[in-house]
This record gives C-alpha cells, sequence and structure tokens, in this order.
C-alpha cells in the first residue's frame, strides 16, 4: 500500500467537510479520486499533504502511521502534489523554478541539471532545465510542477484537476506520462469529475460523495452512468414534467456577442500587466476570440442552461452580460432596450441579478458583516439607501428577513461572511440577489461546494421565481442540475455555443460528448444511443 | 447579537494597545541597552504634558498631523498608498500662502477662498498620480514617490526671489499674507499660547470622513473596492473611476493639512515650514486604524511625543537625549503593523469557531428560539 487513509473525519465550522473517509493507494497504480466540486476531494487532498490536520482517523504511508503537520512533512514521506493552479515563478528558469525552495537537494548547477534531465528522460517529460517559464505553454507548465514534485523525491503525486487546463491532445500527453509514472512504481492520485477520463487513465477509483467515500469500482466493470450515479447518489434532480412556464416575451436577447481575449483592444477593462496571464497560443497580430458569434433569446419564465467544459467562454459571457467586460461586437437587449453601452450598475439597477461563479471573489466581502453584504450590489436600491446616503437599519432588517426565510444558518447578521459555511454563504447570495425582483438572473454555478440541503433549497427558489416570469441564464459544470433545472440547453464549446439539446429527452452522456465539440446542432436523443444504454439500464 | 459587537471593540482596541506596549517594552530595552535609566524619561514626558502651554503646542501639532493622517486613511481604506501626502501638503500650503499674499478679500471669502486653493492644489497633485494609474497601470506608490521630490524641485523654483520669493532676513519666504486670510486663535494667555483656529477644521473633516465612509453610498463603494475590488467590480463600481475620486479626495485633504499652521500662525510658507508630516501621517493613519476617532488619539500620541520630548535633553540631574521619542516612534510603527495582522487573523478564526460552536450547539437543541428572529 502506498497510501492508507482511514476514517478521515474533518470539520469546519458549521459543516463536515469530511466524513469517516476511507482510501486505500495501492504502489504504482493509478487511483482516481471521484465526486462533484463540493463533495470534499480537494479537503481530503489538503489533509493527505500536511496542509490541514483531520479531527479523526489515520494517515498510514509505506504502512506506517504518519500525522502531518505541514507539506514539508508530507514531502519528506514522499508524497507530493500538483495544484490545479501552478505556483511558478514566470521570470525563472526551469532549473531555477525546479531548485527553488530545495536547493540542498542537488545545489542550484550542474548537479541539479543532470538530475532534472534525469528525471525528464526518466518519465519522458521533455522539459529543458534552461526554458524561461514564461515561454512555456499550460502542458509544460504543468510538466515542470510534475518534475518540480519528483524532483523533491516523491513517490505518491497528488494531481488535483490537471486535465481542467488542457485541451484533449495535451490530455493525451498527460496520461502517457503518468502511465510512465506508473511503470516506474509511482502511485498516482488523480483527482477529477470528468468521468470519461478516470476511466481511460485509472486503475482504481473511489468516489466521494458529500464529504464521505460511497465506493470503489474498477474502471473496467464501470461505466459512466454507473459512475455518474454513485457520484450523485439518489439526489438527481427529477427533471421537470411537463408544466413549462416559458412564454413568448423575450427578456434577454443576446445577437452576435463577440469579446476579445485579454490584451486585444476592448474598453472598459482593467488592463493587466500580461505577466499574469497564462502563455498566449494564438500567434501576433491574430486575436483570439473567447466569445465567438453569440446569439440567443432568453423568454420569461424560462431557464437557459449552458453547458460546457470550463473555461470555454463561460466567465467572459457572464462578464459581458453584468457588464465587466465590454462587448467588442454585438448587442445585449434587456427588455427590448440596448443596454450593450451600459455600467455594470445600471445593469443590475434595472433588474439583472447576478449569482457569481466564485463567491468569494465576486459575491461576498469576507470581512464585512452580513448586513453589509447585503447592501453589496445594491447600494442604489431600497432598503439599502436613501437618495444618497445609506440606511444601515434598513439594511438590517432586510438582512435578517433574508436569514429567516432563506434559512441562512448564522448566530446573527454581525458576524463576518467569512465565518458562515459555503452553502449559507450561497443562500445569503441567493437571498440578496432575489429580493430586488430580478427579471434576468445570471446563476453561474448556483450550487457549487454547497451541501445537498441548501443545494435543494437553491433549485426551490429558482424554480419558484421562474414560475413567476423570471428568466434565468444558468452556468453549471453539474450536468444533473443544468438538465434539471433547464427549459432549454445550450452547449458552449471554445466560444461559441455550438449545440443545443431539449432537456426533457437529453442524458448527461450526451450532452457530455457534445461539451468536448464532438456533436454539433440540435442534438437528439437518438435510437443509437437509446440502445447504447439500455443494457446498462438492465445490469443495474 | 451584543457579543459580537463587543468582539469588535475587544479586536480594534487590542491591536493598538499591545503595539503600543511592545513598542514601549522595547524603548526601554534601548534605554537599558545605552546604561541608561528605562523608566525616568516617561516619567518626564508625562510630567511636560501638565503643563498647559505644552498641551497647546499638542494640539496644535496634532490638528496638522490628523488632516494629514485622514488624507492617507481615505487612500488607505481603499487599498490606495497615497505617500505623495508629503507633496500634496507642501505644494497646497506654498500655494494657498502665495494667493494669500496677493488677493486680498474680506475675511468671510478670503479664508474659504484660501482653504479651497490648499484642496485644489493638493488634488491636482494627487490626480497626477491618479491619472497614471487609470490610463497607464502606474503603480501610486511610485508615482507619489516621485511627485514628492518633483514638488520640492517645483517650490523651490517658484520660491525663488526672481519668482515669487520674498526675502524676509536671511530666510525666503513667499511674503506675508493679507491679514483678511488670517485665522484667529483661541488665545489661553500670555504664558499659555493660543490654539489654531483651524483645529476646528481638523474635528469637521473627521467627522465627515466617517459619515462619508460609513453612512453614504459613495463610501460604501470606497470601502468595498478595499475589501476587494473584484466584488466591488461585480457589484457595480467603476474601479477606475473609484481610483481617480479616491486619489483626488485623499489630495484635498492633504493639500490643506499645512493651513491650521499656515493661516493660524506663520502666515508666509518659507524655509522652515515643516516637512514630513506627510510621512509621520501615514504611521499616525495606521496606528489609528484608518478609524477618525484612533487617528485622532494617534495624532494626540505623535504630538505629545514630538512636544514633550525636549524637555528631555534639560532634565535635570540626568539628561536624556530627546532622540528617545523618535525611537519610540519608530517602534510604534513597527509594532503596530505587525499586531494589527495578527489580530485580525485571531479575531477572524476565533469568530468563526464561536459561529461554529454556536451553530452546533442551536442543532443540538432544535428547540432552542433562533435569536435572528428575536
Amino acid at each position: 500500500m502506498a497510501v492508507e487513509l482511514t476514517g478521515i473525519t474533518k470539520r469546519f465550522p458549521g459543516v463536515v467537510a469530511n466524513h469517516d473517509i476511507h482510501l486505500t493507494v495501492r504502489k504504482g497504480t493509478v487511483h482516481a479520486l471521484v465526486g462533484e466540486n463540493g463533495a470534499g476531494k480537494s479537503t481530503l487532498m489538503k489533509i493527505l499533504y500536511g496542509m490541514q490536520k483531520p479531527d479523526e482517523g489515520s494517515i498510514a504511508v509505506d504502512g506506517e502511521q504518519v500525522s502531518f503537520s505541514s507539506p514539508a512533512d508530507a514531502i519528506a514521506r514522499g508524497i507530493g502534489m500538483v495544484h490545479q493552479h501552478f505556483m511558478l515563478a514566470d521570470n525563472l528558469t526551469v532549473l531555477e523554478n525546479v531548485v527553488l525552495g530545495s536547493e540542498k537537494l542537488h545545489g542550484i548547477g550542474g548537479g541539479a541539471r543532470r538530475t532534472i534531465q534525469e528525471i525528464s528522460d526518466r518519465y519522458g517529460l521533455g522539459v529543458r532545465p534552461d526554458a524561461l517559464v514564461e515561454d512555456l505553454g499550460v502542458a509544460d507548465r504543468q510538466r515542470v510542477e510534475i518534475l518540480k514534485v519528483l524532483y523533491r523525491g516523491a513517490r505518491t503525486l497528488i494531481l488535483d484537476e490537471p486535465t481542467a487546463v488542457l485541451v484533449p491532445q495535451e490530455v493525451d500527453a498527460l496520461f502517457a506520462n503518468l502511465r510512465g509514472l506508473k511503470s516506474e512504481g509511482l502511485s498516482v492520485i488523480f483527482i477529477s469529475h470528468k468521468l470519461g477520463e478516470v476511466l481511460s487513465v485509472a486503475d482504481e477509483i473511489t468516489v466521494i460523495r458529500r464529504g464521505t467515500t460511497v465506493g470503489t469500482a474498477a474502471p473496467a466493470q464501470t461505466t459512466p452512468r454507473q459512475l455518474a450515479e454513485m457520484m450523485v447518489g439518489s439526489e438527481l434532480p427529477t427533471p421537470e414534467t411537463g408544466e413549462s412556464t416559458v412564454t413568448d416575451r423575450a427578456v434577454l436577447e443576446v445577437r452576435n456577442l463577440t469579446v476579445h481575449a485579454r490584451g486585444a483592444v476592448s474598453l472598459g477593462t482593467e488592463a493587466e500587466p500580461a505577466a499574469g496571464g497564462l502563455t498566449e497560443f494564438a500567434p501576433a497580430g491574430e486575436v483570439k476570440k473567447v466569445l465567438d458569434d453569440v446569439t440567443f433569446t432568453i423568454h420569461a419564465g424560462e431557464v437557459m442552461g449552458i453547458a460546457g467544459v470550463e473555461g470555454n467562454g463561460q466567465t467572459e459571457l457572464i462578464d459581458a452580460l453584468i457588464g465587466t467586460k465590454a462587448a467588442d461586437s454585438g448587442q445585449i437587449v434587456f427588455l427590448g432596450e440596448d443596454i450593450t453601452p451600459w455600467a455594470t450598475r445600471k445593469r443590475r439597477e434595472s433588474g439583472i441579478g447576478y449569482i457569481p461563479e466564485d463567491r468569494h471573489r465576486q459575491g461576498l466581502l469576507l470581512e464585512a458583516p452580513l448586513w453589509e453584504n447585503r447592501i453589496l450590489g445594491h447600494v442604489t436600491e431600497a432598503p439599502n439607501a436613501k437618495g444618497f446616503w445609506l440606511n444601515p437599519k434598513g439594511a438590517q432588517a432586510d438582512t435578517r428577513r433574508i436569514v429567516e426565510e432563506y434559512d441562512v444558518r448564522t448566530p446573527g447578521i454581525d458576524v463576518t461572511a467569512a465565518s458562515l459555511s459555503g452553502g449559507n454563504q450561497q443562500k445569503l447570495i441567493v437571498g440578496r440577489e432575489m429580493s430586488h425582483d430580478p427579471k434576468f438572473l445570471i446563476a453561474a454555478h448556483p450550487t457549487r461546494g454547497v451541501d445537498v440541503g441548501a443545494q435543494a433549497q437553491i433549485w426551490d427558489r429558482i424554480r419558484e421565481a421562474r414560475r413567476e416570469g423570471l428568466a434565468v441564464l444558468l452556468i453549471s459544470a453539474d450536468l444533473d442540475e443544468l438538465i434539471g433545472l433547464s427549459d432549454t440547453l445550450r452547449v458552449i464549446f471554445d466560444g461559441r455555443l455550438v449545440a443545443d439539446a431539449d432537456p426533457a429527452t437529453i442524458t448527461p452522456e450526451e450532452l457530455g460528448s457534445a461539451m468536448t465539440g464532438a456533436a454539433t446542432g440540435h442534438l437528439h436523443h437518438s435510437e443509437d444511443s437509446a440502445a447504447d444504454t439500455a443494457p446498462e439500464d438492465e445490469a443495474r | 447579537m451584543k457579543k459580537f459587537d463587543k468582539e469588535r471593540v475587544l479586536v480594534a482596541v487590542a491591536g493598538p494597545v499591545i503595539a503600543l506596549v511592545a513598542a514601549v517594552l522595547l524603548t526601554s530595552v534601548v534605554l537599558i541597552a545605552s546604561g541608561k535609566n528605562p523608566f525616568e524619561p516617561y516619567r518626564l514626558m508625562l510630567e511636560q504634558a501638565g503643563y498647559s502651554d505644552v498641551q497647546v503646542l499638542i494640539v496644535n501639532q496634532a490638528s496638522l498631523y490628523y488632516i494629514a493622517a485622514i488624507a492617507v486613511a481615505l487612500g488607505f481604506r481603499m487599498n490606495l498608498f497615497n505617500i505623495g501626502v508629503d507633496g500634496q501638503y507642501r505644494l497646497g500650503a506654498m500655494m494657498t500662502a502665495v494667493v494669500g499674499a496677493h488677493v486680498a478679500l474680506p475675511s468671510f471669502l478670503q479664508v474659504p477662498m484660501l482653504l479651497l486653493v490648499g484642496a485644489l492644489t493638493g488634488a491636482m497633485w494627487a490626480g497626477i498620480a491618479g491619472v497614471l494609474k487609470v490610463t497607464r497601470g502606474v503603480s501610486e506608490v511610485v508615482a507619489t514617490i516621485m511627485l514628492n521630490s518633483i514638488a520640492t524641485s517645483v517650490i523651490g523654483y517658484l520660491t525663488l526671489t526672481d519668482n515669487l520669493g520674498v526675502l524676509v532676513g536671511d530666510n525666503v519666504t513667499t511674503g506675508i499674507m493679507k491679514d483678511s486670510g488670517w485665522v484667529p486663535g483661541i488665545d489661553l494667555g500670555q504664558d499659555v499660547g493660543e490654539i489654531y483656529g483651524l483645529v476646528f477644521l481638523a474635528v469637521a473633516l473627521g467627522i465627515a470622513y466617517w459619515l462619508v465612509l460609513n453612512r453614504t453610498r459613495f463610501g460604501f463603494d470606497l470601502r468595498a473596492t478595499g475589501e476587494s475590488e473584484t466584488a466591488a467590480a461585480a457589484s457595480g463600481v467603476n474601479a477606475k473611476r473609484m481610483v481617480l475620486t479616491a486619489m483626488l479626495i485623499s489630495g484635498a485633504v492633504a493639500g490643506i493639512s499645512g493651513l491650521p499652521l499656515l493661516l493660524g500662525d506663520v502666515h508666509t510658507y518659507s524655509l522652515s515650514f515643516p516637512a514630513g508630516l506627510g510621512f509621520t501621517a501615514i504611521g499616525i493613519a495606521l496606528l489609528g486604524r484608518n478609524n477618525p476617532g484612533g487617528i485622532a488619539l494617534a495624532a494626540l500620541l505623535w504630538a505629545f511625543l514630538d512636544k514633550a520630548s525636549p524637555a528631555l535633553d534639560y532634565a535635570v540631574p540626568v539628561a536624556y537625549e530627546k532622540e528617545i521619542a523618535t525611537i519610540m516612534q519608530g517602534l510604534i510603527v513597527f509594532a503596530v503593523v505587525i499586531s494589527y495582522e495578527a489580530v485580525r487573523q485571531w479575531g477572524l478564526r476565533r469568530q468563526q469557531k464561536q459561529v461554529g460552536a454556536q451553530l452546533a450547539a442551536e442543532a443540538a437543541n432544535p428547540n432552542a428560539h433562533k435569536e435572528v428572529a428575536a
């Protein structure tokens, strides 16, 4: 056994992140850890990597009980982690990045270079020690990260969502690297929620749901559907049967919306230094379109879901609709008015509600009390303001109402937003946005990282508002949420809306294949795929 | 709910208290290391604070510190580091002195006009840094530091006797201001001295600062931008406009921070006009936690250290170096930065734990009445 976790439990204020988790990783295997966003995968890996201490349970490495109090302890035991967000210094070379912090291992000169070259050759990583990191693409950077971990003597590698930033060919190359590591006797823990990838690369799969392990599976004997069911359990939202509330009154019309990648000429956006971004693949002079000619209409009472692999233009679409990024061409029409040139505040005042995708960065002031967070985004509107002046009394009273109505679990409205659990923070945001009678709601990952109870409540709120004529743009990585809530479905791929589907008949698998760009146009629930899935149904 | 209010007060007060205690202890260590009595200087300085003429000096000095620190704090509240307060203050004072020496309106117009001149000059100078930041992405720290240096040269050039300078004795001044622009003070007697009239301006600015930040929409946007730029942008704040506005206001306040002295006492800008006020103000704003009341206490403390320390040189039987006060001021700034961050994190963690515990208790006892409903 390379790593064995037994009975791991970790509690955070107001929420249990991990509960009685069991995970066994054998030597020389790729072990996948799958689960929805917020299921507790990251917490578990932070525990294994020594970033957090478990409240209960034990960790064994190579059969020996260990207790980590920092990542340094974990590294000393041969456990290394490749984070989803790379931690490299752009202005240094690969060699410098690798030795940084581990100068004692092989020095910083020839010895280090030889070792790097040797590791690179042994595992086929193809890393050049003297290349500048800023000149490298995403996939190369990831290999540098892997090399960094190997250089420090890791025998077990944790890869956190490594494919999220890669294109399909790069994913294949990564998987080839992983097989190389495996054949040398190393173990890999591969965190993902992409079932197809998991099935193709893993030797064993552990499924985690709502903070606890619900079972293990061998890829050879498992279908994506079975895995998906293990992942979401019986909480699969029942797709809406009949009772459509869609009207023919258009609330939001988006016409030929195009947004260029940052760095290109675009008004209204923060001019950030280019060093912060990842390498652009587009050759100089050619502007990459992150949103390309997007056109759609959402009617009153309609929930339009957008499916897509993260990073295919969803963020840019949200930004363009709420006005934090200006459209380069095209038009956004809201209730018959062209709002393309409007500033964010005017859009929000006129009835666009916004549940942002990253609530900590965009939805909350973490160190401010709840009632100030209730004001955020609606500072010009009643009950938060009277003309030029703020109305703290009004905001406080209304915060108490939201806390009550939306079941936000908090001891009071003067605590900081940071002290609430993710689900309760999200309920506060949903409550805040719904309190201003939006005509159109942008709901980006509305239940990400939210416990199941809060999830159901948030869904109910959205359904309720939809009955009363709210138009909703739903963006989610959770296909079941998309299918369960949406009246119409679109698939976004590489900045374009490439396909549409009827949520009443489409399956997550069919949607998933369209998300990779494999299918376009109107997706029919074809007889072929029905035949494909039939035996699985029987097997179940 | 009151419990969390108390918590906040505790967290707010713990930082400065820890910092001051640490600074005093460290200063004592310095005194011991140099073979001096580690407590006597404090006694001597506190004794000074008992004399009413020193008190007047302290209040007058504190009013300048206070206005300048408010200017710094305005920037701090939205994560803008206006290091240029010093340049804005000197340039504002000089321009006011020049205008005051050449224009003579009736007093009720002259004084507001002079305040406006100081404010506009400061705002213009800070505005350069603001414009550079929003259009070219130049860090306001770098821009304002350079503008300080440029301000020195501009003042040096303008006060040449060929230009606006007037030689009084061997001191280069801008000429004596017309007396309609003199602001009368509160005369406390021949031996005691006079409290500047514009001390009340400092108080008014403190109140306005609190009102604008805590009770207006604009203030909320400004604070939101300081706490989370991304959240503020999503909430509809125009980040660029906010940066520029905050810079202009901060500069305007900085531009009038020398006026209590200028209009209340010296009536001319000269080589001996105090420099470095803007840098001191950074420390004061830090110590005061950007809170108007806290800044007032910090400004008074700083002024006390300034004005009570010269007596150390003449103490009998043993004289002490008055630089002890300078050492102490430096140590306070150090201690403040460290203790605030530590206390902030401690407070945040503590509250998270408490909220967790309280909710767990609530969950264990479902019949308990929910507090929010009360």
